[in-house]
């Protein structure tokens, strides 16, 4: 079993290897680029903005109802609510929800084409299926942070309504909070986590389909199994690079 | 011209390709034909070049295959056709864009010469007014027209069909075996085909290839797998009732 997990690490990073080799020729990858801007982010737009906004009046609700303290300024709110989501939330609950949406997308469509035979049409035209399939997505996650960001704004103001509009605070109190202690070094912490699980978000899925044999329900068991190992790995990583850049 | 000698291909403790050696003529359909896990579908891809044999040799035009630069593969990839079981044609693709893709990514043609050439192999396989319809909304039989269609665009010089009749009715399936040996003819082409169909070992084999268990067990014509003595071929062929009724016909001369 050891085993098979450590063959599977090697072949994920030879496949990492095999996809930037022999480049697509550039006007059909321009292309292709285009197409997986558009299916992996912003399809992804919505369903971001509208878990962001309400996670975010959900955090700012719960730190005000658990702060009973009178002696407890209110614009912690403001403060508690912005570290939330800088830090933790819009990188890493994003990039979970991520791998459910893009992950299982993209191991099931490139299983599919597995399945289909459509990989080895590719192969045998002399076109580096790897490169024409993977790559495109490696590029088109490099605009995963800015979702990012858009998630932490939504956020943030998903936390001032429920704050502001829920009587907890006023606009005042949440706005000092929000600028309170602010540490710039923070959000580039969450770029670069958000750009490492862009890359874990459109590498890992990929090898699940990639590398997948059977038919139509090994493809549902790829992207099952592809969910997991994507949300395992940003896990894992979350807590490398946290040790590694705030500790 | 493609020659094999002594291929053999594993996977893990069970050997498949036992040491096949044999020949396929350019101009003419090649069959290979075996029952089911005889290992023909190892042995097409071993030709195509997607698995790697653990030993023996695959020759094309007198050059052997595993001596061949990353280059010399890569060209030679240019110049194979190939027409996959299930059609293999990109879902999210018109007919068109299935056809003109090998054009696309692998020569330096203009829109238009592309269209042109696009046009003149749909024309070639018989199908009209089908270039803006995307592969599930036609029948199976006009996909593998299309598979066709996107195989002989690039005018290769080798064309590998596996089964090419599975799914089709028996009309559709001979309409597909005779336009396959028409391209061979008209392109002087090596052809070569893993089938399951003995309509197709009897309307076009032209040089028939039978493996079981992985070696080679018999090759001849179609009007030599008549008078065959070879059990192990005439078990296979003449399984069917009706194959075993045109034999004793064959036989008695009617």
């Amino acid at each position: 079993m050891i085993s098979n997990y450590i063959k599977s690490i090697g072949q994920y990073f030879i496949m990492i290897y095999e996809t930037f080799k022999r480049m697509t020729k550039s006007s059909e990858l321009r292309r292709l680029i285009l197409q997986e801007i558009d299916d992996l982010i912003i399809s992804s737009l919505g369903i971001v903005v509208f878990i962001s906004f309400f996670i975010g009046a959900v955090i700012a609700i719960q730190t005000a109802l658990n702060f009973s303290n009178p002696f407890v300024p209110k614009s912690l709110i403001g403060f508690a609510a912005r570290q939330s989501i800088i830090l933790e939330f819009a990188p890493t609950f994003v990039s979970i929800i991520m791998a459910g949406k893009v992950g299982s997308y993209i191991t099931s469509s490139i299983g599919t084409m597995r399945v289909s035979e459509q990989i080895d049409a590719l192969e045998v035209m002399g076109i580096n299926s790897l490169n024409y399939l993977v790559f495109p997505k490696i590029i088109a996650m490099c605009m995963f942070p800015f979702v990012i960001a858009i998630s932490m704004f939504v956020g943030i103001i998903g936390a001032y309504f429920a704050g502001v509009y829920g009587g907890f605070l006023n606009a005042d109190q949440f706005l000092a909070g929000l600028q309170e202690d602010f540490i710039p070094f923070q959000v580039f912490y969450a770029f670069l986590k958000s750009f490492i699980f862009a890359f874990i978000l459109a590498t890992v899925p990929s090898f699940h389909g990639y590398y997948m044999r059977g038919g139509s329900l090994e493809v549902g068991h790829a992207a099952t199994t592809s969910f997991v190992w994507t949300s395992v790995i940003i896990i894992f990583m979350n807590y490398f690079i946290t040790q590694l850049l705030l500790s | 011209m493609i020659k094999v000698r002594d291929l053999r291909k594993s996977f893990d403790d069970l050997e498949v390709l036992k040491g096949v050696n044999t020949e396929f003529e350019k101009g003419k359909t090649n069959l290979i034909i075996g029952q089911s896990g005889s290992g023909k579908t190892v042995f097409l891809k071993c030709l195509l070049g997607l698995f790697i044999p653990d030993s023996g040799t695959i020759e094309y035009n007198e050059k052997v295959y595993q001596n061949f630069s990353k280059d010399e593969k890569r060209e030679l990839s240019t110049q194979m056709g190939m027409v996959f079981q299930g059609g293999a044609l990109f879902d999210s693709m018109t007919v068109e864009e299935n056809v003109m893709f090998p054009l696309k990514m692998l020569t330096k043609m203009g829109r238009a010469e592309m269209k042109n050439r696009v046009e003149e192999v749909l024309d070639r396989v018989n199908l009209v007014n089908t270039n803006t319809k995307f592969p599930s909304e036609i029948s199976g039989g006009m996909q593998k027209r299309v598979s066709i269609a996107r195989a002989i665009v690039n005018k290769p010089r080798y064309l590998f069909c596996d089964e090419p009749n599975s799914g089709l009715d028996p009309r559709t399936a001979a309409v597909i075996d005779n336009l396959i040996q028409e391209i061979t003819r008209e392109n002087d082409i090596t052809t070569v085909i893993n089938t399951h169909d003995m309509n197709s070992v009897f309307e076009i084999g032209e040089n028939i290839v039978y493996l079981e268990n992985g070696v080679k067990a018999w090759q001849g014509s179609k009007d030599n797998i008549y008078k065959t003595d070879n059990k192990q071929v005439t078990d296979f062929v003449y399984a069917s009732n009706l194959f075993q009724k045109v034999r004793i016909a064959q036989k008695e001369g009617l």
